[in-house]
């Protein structure tokens, strides 16, 4: 029996081809300027200035509780959500501050897509209808060719079609884990975000179920821009373009300590606690 | 380091296990006696009433009015009443208690107003009836003037049953993992929405099994329609919601305080009737919660 990741890796090359090519929405940047984030008193991220290249996939990265959730959840304002939190600085998407007066912070989650760290797809919805489940909200009216045609165009781009398309009707709760953190995937892109937020969203996967993720993840950043936090520093070096790496003192306050290229981030560190952390003396 | 230190023999262990073991046993056989003499107690009675009431059910005991004959009455008015009030409770309460879970568990802000609220709505489930039997004479009979009606009676037992519903619904709601609301919010939903597509669906089978259980306890009240006076002879059926009526309990509770014995017997027939009812809901309401969780996991 060959290597298992190899054949993986050969079937879903092949499959790749097959698959008619997308349509690539534009990748949109991100900039990042002065960003803090407060649960009630507590500052949870301090002044955090950063560009999310188009793309590009761009990762985050340091110990646990240095705020690197908070901060992917600042990008598509579902942190304002807990009670008590709130935001200062800027994020712009294109230009457009996300955090200005009458911007709907609905339609800054339609634009920048999220897929969460246990996979979460609606218990109640079958696979066909997990996809649709974004659309249909700001769609009341969709055909069924329409609708047939966004289920397999999202699925094919989150590399789940193969599996399942011979039961759309089935729960979307029925499929594993990776399967269903793809199912996710394939729901948030079903909407056409510009860009995809991911947290950590290998870290409830077996192995190659990760490198799956990390596979679709390659393919992806062809067409989106994609924020992934990980606390992997191997699947950052794996996946990244850019790096930021973020790190809390003893206030618990999260500050970017180094963002750069992953290239260098994981070669050349400038700064003595990126070496410290991605060489594992912290963290 | 010696193999005794790090594992040391203790020579009382044994015979302490063996010990425990047997408290164990022990603490079966009593949980076992526990069921055992519940469900006795509960068999007898049922057995005693079938015993007694078996013989008087038939299609003419269902559909004739009560009558001073015992031997022509029938329990048509009582059980048209239970229906009636069964589906008026139903319309009343359910939408209402669904809607105040929905707006404390998802909408409400967390402050000392909503907690003094929810201690409150837990104390009123714990309310006798009879209290709500009184609060419905001073407000629907008097106050709007309802009268002893079918509709006094079904707004009595909603605020009975109101507790109840949004209590388990507020539970059903709970039971659905935050990761689903944030499912929806990431996708773009309104809260409103997210609620409405995502968080409902998930959470129905409790409410529903909630509901259910909720409203076979309003058929089995009897404390406050008796207070707002129901009327324990009905030879007709409501032909509107502002007429007289009664229900199966108030019916029972009726021939149970006649002399005669063959009044008796019709008592027994009536709660054979009443208890059929109410097992048909409880089953009903395990089948649902069966169906439809069957297709739901988290």
């Amino acid at each position: 029996m060959a290597d298992p990741i190899a054949a993986l890796t050969n079937a879903q090359a092949a499959r790749a081809e097959a698959a008619p090519r997308v349509q690539a929405p534009t990748a949109a940047g991100m900039d990042v300027e002065q960003l803090s984030a407060f649960y009630g008193r507590f500052q949870a991220l301090a002044e955090i200035t950063l560009p999310i290249h188009p793309g590009a996939v761009t990762a985050v990265i340091g110990p646990s509780g240095c705020g690197k959730s908070t901060f992917i959840r600042c990008l598509n304002r579902l942190h304002e959500l807990t009670p008590g939190a709130r935001v200062t600085g800027s994020v712009r998407l294109e230009g457009v501050d996300i955090y200005q007066p009458g911007v709907d912070p609905a339609r800054v989650r339609q634009l920048v897509g999220m897929v969460f760290q246990k996979p979460n797809p609606f218990p109640t919805l079958s696979i066909y209808d997990n996809v649709l489940a974004g659309v249909r909200l700001h769609r009341s009216r969709l055909s069924r060719a329409e609708a047939d045609e966004i289920v397999e165009r999202s699925l094919r781009a989150a590399a789940l079609w193969d599996e399942v398309k011979d039961k759309l009707k089935a729960p979307g709760s029925s499929l594993s884990g990776g399967q269903q953190q793809r199912l996710c995937i394939a729901r948030a892109l079903a909407v056409e975000p510009l860009v995809l937020l991911m947290d950590e969203p290998t870290s409830a996967l077996d192995p190659i179920a990760t490198y799956r993720i990390e596979e679709l993840i390659w393919e992806l950043k062809q067409r989106y821009t994609i924020v992934i936090v990980t606390h992997n520093m191997q699947q950052a070096a794996r996946i990244a373009d850019y790096v930021a790496f973020l790190l809390a003192g003893e206030e618990r306050t999260g500050r970017l300590i180094e963002f750069d290229t992953a290239q260098r981030i994981f070669t050349n560190p400038k700064r003595k606690e990126t070496e410290d952390y991605i060489t594992g003396k912290i963290g | 380091m010696t193999a005794h230190e790090v594992l040391p023999i203790d020579r009382e262990f044994t015979p302490r296990l063996a010990l425990r073991k047997r408290l164990g046993t022990l603490f079966g056989i009593l949980s076992a006696l526990a069921i055992i003499i519940g469900l006795t107690t509960l068999g007898l009675l049922i057995a005693d009433v079938v015993r007694d009431g078996w013989h008087v059910l038939s299609w003419d005991f269902l559909t004739s009015y009560p009558s001073r004959r015992p031997e022509q009455a029938g329990i048509r008015s009582a059980l048209v009443g239970t229906f009636y009030i069964l589906i008026l409770v139903a319309i009343i309460a359910f939408p209402l208690g669904v809607a105040a879970a929905i707006y404390l568990e998802e909408f409400a802000p967390r402050n000392r107003l909503t907690a003094i609220i929810e201690v409150n709505i837990s104390n009123l489930a714990a309310v006798p009836s009879i209290v709500y039997g009184l609060l419905g004479v001073g407000v629907f009979v008097r106050t709007f003037m309802l009268g002893r009606s079918l509709i006094a009676g079904a707004l009595t037992l909603s605020l009975l049953v109101l507790p109840i519903i949004i209590i388990a619904s507020r539970e059903a709601l709970r039971a659905v993992p935050p990761s689903i609301r944030e499912a929806g919010l990431a996708l773009g939903a309104s809260h409103w929405q997210t609620v409405r597509h995502f968080v409902l669906p998930a959470a129905l089978p409790g409410i529903l099994t909630g509901t259910i259980l909720a409203l076979a306890r309003a058929i089995g009240e009897t404390a406050p329609l008796i207070t707002i006076g129901a009327l324990t002879y009905v030879a007709f059926t409501p032909k509107s919601l502002f007429d007289p009526f009664t229900v199966l309990p108030i019916q029972i509770f009726n021939w149970i305080s006649r002399p005669q014995a063959a009044f008796h017997e019709r008592a027994a027939g009536g709660i054979i009737v009443l208890l059929a009812v109410l097992l048909l809901f409880n089953g009903l309401a395990i089948f649902l919660r069966a169906r439809l969780q069957r297709r739901i996991r988290f």
